[in-house]
């Protein structure tokens, strides 16, 4: 059974099914509660589980650092950051703590919280709501970074972050919140982290994308010349080599998309790992299709910073024309 | 065995004008009758500039846009404190004391169209600040700077009840107490945080109260009694420029939406929202001016139609300054010369035909599918 849901319904469907299934589960942050989050991800959850969603003090330090505490004494925290460039100020929290309990402590003490946080650009948000920062957290080891980019993995992978028993950041696409509604399985679901998905298959080229990116990407592919096969890496952190490798093994040529700026993006990583493990089955140099190296710019440039279909598409006929 | 009182701490709370508009004569500050028209007229524009932004806002022409509707007393009389050369350092919902610091209206607009031209500032302004309550520390820094340099200035930073739950607005006047800056520390209590209500950020009985541990003053003063916001701004700064931080405490409350993306009928009820009508800021200011004889129905039309006529010639000039936008110039400012890397990122973005102003794509931007801003839309 599925049902036709938007992706911030699945996330709020995610969450419900777990608060009911384990009462060691708790959903808190900033408006969480009586407003159901500034996005309406927790709508209603506050009335349905009094005991387990709670509104915080307007404090990001304090809510990481009490998931910190929470989980090392056993509970299980489902925080809610309300954007993600305000995990900023917390991120000490998840850096020097949630992220090493485990290796810290030998084992004795771990984390297994969840961070869930709204990122990226294309809505007209304020300044400093837009950013995407998930190379950031994939360069903290200990700390596993999730993004979908589609309700039904919503959902599940959302789940799986809930019941992994390691400090897990959700980043969910602003863009794709509302903006269609497409088949999510009833009832338990779960897609496992660290496994990326290829969503098209092709022959000429690889483009690997993830979260919001990815809708733009299917654009440029489904009205562009090139058969190219698509892969959703849904975890940004561990990455998932392998399902890429293969892909580039086959199709010898590879675009990676990502809005965040370039220098030190996730596509850095991944064609590195390409040049470690299929550099012999390259046709052509990896392109890679990013944002530019500013600050998010505010909404009146947001629209020329984010790469959309049509850069995308320039991005894979250069990887073609090689 | 030894126990004893060690110290002992108490609160002040100063109104100078009380919500009939009657005045205390012993707590009214030194002010001109020009003066008091001035602030009368600061607020009303204040007023009508939100009141048309949010218009604009539903009408698809601004981006999500935080009034100050009922919070004009708190910025106008603690902005008019401060002298030009003092520093502000605001928060995001200053719209109020950046008018009454000079900056002009479209300005404010652009910022809310989305463009950086709206945040560059003249004078000693800092930009808005849209992460809660770090622009504090920054005002410290400029508060210790002023020290050091031994200048007869101080500085003024704004922000929320909320913003008072975060640890750098903590670490910024404890710092300022430690460092002597030259600081004043304007705490805007509008009783909400977006959904959660005052009582959900502290339990403290005052916030005024939060100043004791840093070692500095507090003060709370009736934030919607505009001459005693005045009075207690310019004592503070007064306090500030010697080297002496001071926290006030400014009771108001914030009568309109959080943001235009935010509905706070999820939250608070009707009859909160009535008796903080009847306490607001402009209503009372007003019977005061009428009854010392500077305000008659004439004078008040006339004020009305200056603003009015001023505001419509902003919008226009916002528009105007939107269409010209162009998004390359997101590259200019990243550093005083920029990087190779840089420029060639320039370059290609130029070859490529993006740097249209944004008029050629059709002037206004729309509506987005995600109901943009921090909210999103209810109705599904
Ligand atoms: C660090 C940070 N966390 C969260 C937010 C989202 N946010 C914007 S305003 C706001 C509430 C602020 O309340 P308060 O400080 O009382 O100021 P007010 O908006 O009432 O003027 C929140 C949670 C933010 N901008 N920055």
């Amino acid at each position: 059974m599925t049902n036709d849901l938007r992706l911030v319904e699945a996330i709020r469907q995610a969450l419900a099914d777990e608060l009911a299934r384990d009462d060691s589960v708790l959903v808190y942050g900033e408006d969480v509660g009586v407003n159901g989050g500034v996005f309406r991800a927790t709508r209603d959850l506050y009335d349905e589980f009094p005991e387990q969603v709670y509104d915080t003090p307007l404090a990001e330090a304090a809510i990481l650092g009490l998931g910190v505490g929470l989980g090392a004494y056993g509970l299980t925290p489902v925080a809610e950051i309300q954007f993600a460039s305000f995990a900023f100020q917390g991120f000490h929290q998840l850096h020097q703590h949630a992220s090493r309990m485990r290796s810290r402590t030998r084992g004795a003490l771990s984390v297994p919280m969840t961070v869930r946080m709204p990122y990226g650009g294309g809505i007209r948000a304020l300044e400093l709501h837009s950013e995407s920062y998930e190379a950031g957290y994939a360069h903290v080891p200990g700390v596993k970074t999730v993004v979908p980019a589609n309700p039904a993995d919503a959902k599940g992978l959302l789940t799986s972050a809930i019941r992994d028993p390691d400090p897990v950041v959700f980043l969910e696409p602003t863009k794709r919140y509302r903006a269609s509604r497409e088949a999510v399985p009833e009832g338990e679901h779960t897609v496992p982290l660290g496994e990326a998905e290829v969503v098209r298959e092709g022959s000429d080229v690889t483009v690997v994308a993830w979260g919001a990116m990815l809708a733009e990407t299917r654009e440029a592919v489904d009205d562009g010349d090139a058969d190219a096969e698509v892969i959703d890496l849904r975890t940004v952190s561990p990455l998932d080599s392998e399902t890429i490798l293969e892909s580039v093994r086959k199709t010898g040529r590879c675009v990676v998309v990502h809005e965040a700026p370039r220098t030190g993006g996730l596509a850095a990583e991944i064609i590195a790992r390409i040049n470690d493990d299929a550099l012999y089955h390259l046709e052509a140099p990896v392109e890679r299709v990013t944002g530019y190296d500013v600050p998010f710019p505010m909404f009146a440039r947001e629209e020329a910073y984010r790469p959309d279909a049509e850069r995308i598409r320039r991005g894979i006929e250069r990887a073609l024309s090689a | 065995m030894v126990r004893e009182r060690v110290a002992e701490f108490s609160v002040e709370y100063v109104q100078a004008l009380d919500e009939e508009g009657n005045a205390d004569e012993a707590e009214l500050p030194d002010v001109s009758d020009e003066q008091l028209l001035e602030l009368y007229r600061l607020m009303r524009l204040s007023r009508r500039v939100d009141e048309r932004a949010v218009a604009l806002q539903r009408r698809g022409e601004l981006g999500t846009y935080a009034p100050g509707i009922g919070q004009e007393a708190a910025q106008v009389g603690s902005a008019t404190a401060l002298k030009p050369e003092g520093w502000m350092v605001p928060s995001f919902r200053e719209g109020a004391a950046f008018l009454t610091r000079g900056t002009p209206i479209h300005r404010l607009l652009w910022y809310s169209m989305g463009m950086e031209e709206g945040a560059e500032v003249s004078g000693a302004n800092f930009p808005p600040s849209i992460p809660v309550g770090s622009q504090s520390l920054h005002a410290a820094g400029v508060g210790w700077g002023q020290e050091i340099t031994g200048a007869d200035e101080a500085t003024l930073t704004y922000f929320g009840d909320g913003a008072t739950s975060q640890g750098d607005v903590a670490e910024a006047m404890n710092v300022a107490g430690v460092l002597d800056a030259h600081c004043v520390f304007f705490c805007q209590n509008n009783q909400w945080a977006i959904s959660v209500p005052r009582s959900g950020q502290s339990r403290a009985e005052t916030l005024a109260q939060k100043a004791i541990a840093a070692g500095i003053e507090g003060v709370q003063v009736d934030g919607n009694d505009v001459l005693g916001v005045l009075a207690v701004t310019r004592d503070a700064l007064e306090s500030a420029r010697e080297g002496d931080p001071v926290l006030i405490e400014a009771q108001t409350y914030r009568r309109s939406m959080h943001t235009t993306s935010d509905d706070p009928r999820a939250y608070r009820t009707e009859e909160e929202e009535a008796e903080w009508e009847a306490r607001d800021p402009i209503a009372r200011f007003e019977t005061y001016l009428r009854d010392e004889g500077l305000l008659d129905d004439e004078r008040e039309e006339s004020i009305g139609e200056e603003i009015e006529e001023l505001v419509a010639d902003e919008i226009d000039r916002a528009k105007e300054g939107q269409e010209q936008v162009v998004p390359a110039e997101m590259f200019d400012y990243v550093f005083a010369e920029a990087p190779p890397e840089l420029r060639r990122q320039k370059e290609e973005f130029e070859r490529t035909g993006d740097d249209e102003p944004a008029s050629a794509e059709g002037g206004l931007p729309g509506e987005t599918e995600a109901g943009g801003g921090e909210v999103a839309d209810r109705d599904e």
